[in-house]
């Protein structure tokens, strides 16, 4: 039998800190897409309740619980981070596992905020962005997701097979940040 | 141009596409005749003013919007989710 080895979409690029600011790759967890059958919408927050402790997130919302995270991940889905899914789901919603479609990066210090309003045209400020909010937006020119997770820290997670190309737009904008604040 | 998207609040037009007239959610019967499904697939008014059009968030929360715009100001004078849009529950009269 072959032992696969899970190898982080990151791997050998991060972390990288410039300036004030660091990107870095959390350790691998398991993300498991959800999306409530029609009309499934309170039996599904119910059976996540009770098998999670999570709160089914409104549009831009997130819940955390014991290590798990549910993040609103667009329009009827929420994306399950940090543990697998419980199987008491499957009645209720179409459940997925894309443990391996994404590649979920960490941005964070002093000019986080500064870098990702260089790439994303999210309205940034506290009143519209505070901690614990998420986004569907574009990073540079690519589809991704942006949680608040502290006031200087941002997860960003876009597809895996474009994981380079997140940490080259990443860390592009860092440098020019980081050669702006040096004057 | 901005457009606030029912779900993601407002967001910049880059983050949307443009896709036709929102007469095409109201598509004819199966059994509809030639003339019927005809007219849905190529006829469309050009009125100057304001007009529903679907459009997709496609970078954000990938709903189809009907978004009514002003086609001579293009001024936005509403947004909501195509599933809740008036056109979604009509069938088209040819």
């Amino acid at each position: 039998m072959i032992e696969l080895v899970a190898k982080p979409p990151c791997e050998g690029l991060l972390p990288v800190t410039i300036g004030t600011v660091t990107l870095s790759e959390p350790d691998m967890a398991p993300l498991t897409l959800i999306a409530p059958m029609k009309g499934k919408e309170v039996a599904l927050a119910k059976a996540m309740q009770t098998a999670h402790k999570l709160e089914w997130p409104e549009a831009g919302a997130t819940s955390g619980a014991n290590g798990a995270a549910l993040v609103w991940f667009g329009r009827a889905q929420a994306l399950l981070v940090g543990v697998a899914a419980s199987t008491k789901l499957n009645a209720h919603a179409a459940v997925a596992d894309q443990s391996d479609a994404w590649a979920r990066v960490v941005l964070e210090g002093e000019d986080a905020r500064e870098v990702l309003a260089r790439l994303t045209p999210l309205d940034m400020r506290d009143r519209a962005f505070p901690v614990g909010a998420t986004a569907r937006s574009e990073v540079f020119h690519m589809q991704a997701s942006i949680t608040r997770m502290g006031a200087d820290s941002w997860q960003i997670i876009g597809f895996r097979s474009m994981a380079a190309t997140l940490v080259h737009d990443l860390t592009r904008a860092m440098e020019s940040m980081a050669a702006r604040s040096q004057r | 141009m901005r457009i606030v998207c029912p779900l993601c609040g407002e967001r910049d037009s880059r983050e949307f596409s443009y896709k036709g007239a929102a007469l095409a959610l109201a598509y004819p019967s199966e059994e509809a005749g030639f003339e019927a499904w005809d007219d849905y697939l190529h006829n469309r008014d050009n009125p100057a003013g304001p007009t529903r059009e679907l459009w997709y968030h496609g970078s954000g929360c990938t709903s189809w919007l009907v978004v009514t715009r002003n086609t001579t100001t293009h001024e936005i004078l509403s947004v909501e989710l195509a599933e809740d849009a008036p056109e979604s529950r009509q069938e088209a009269s040819a």
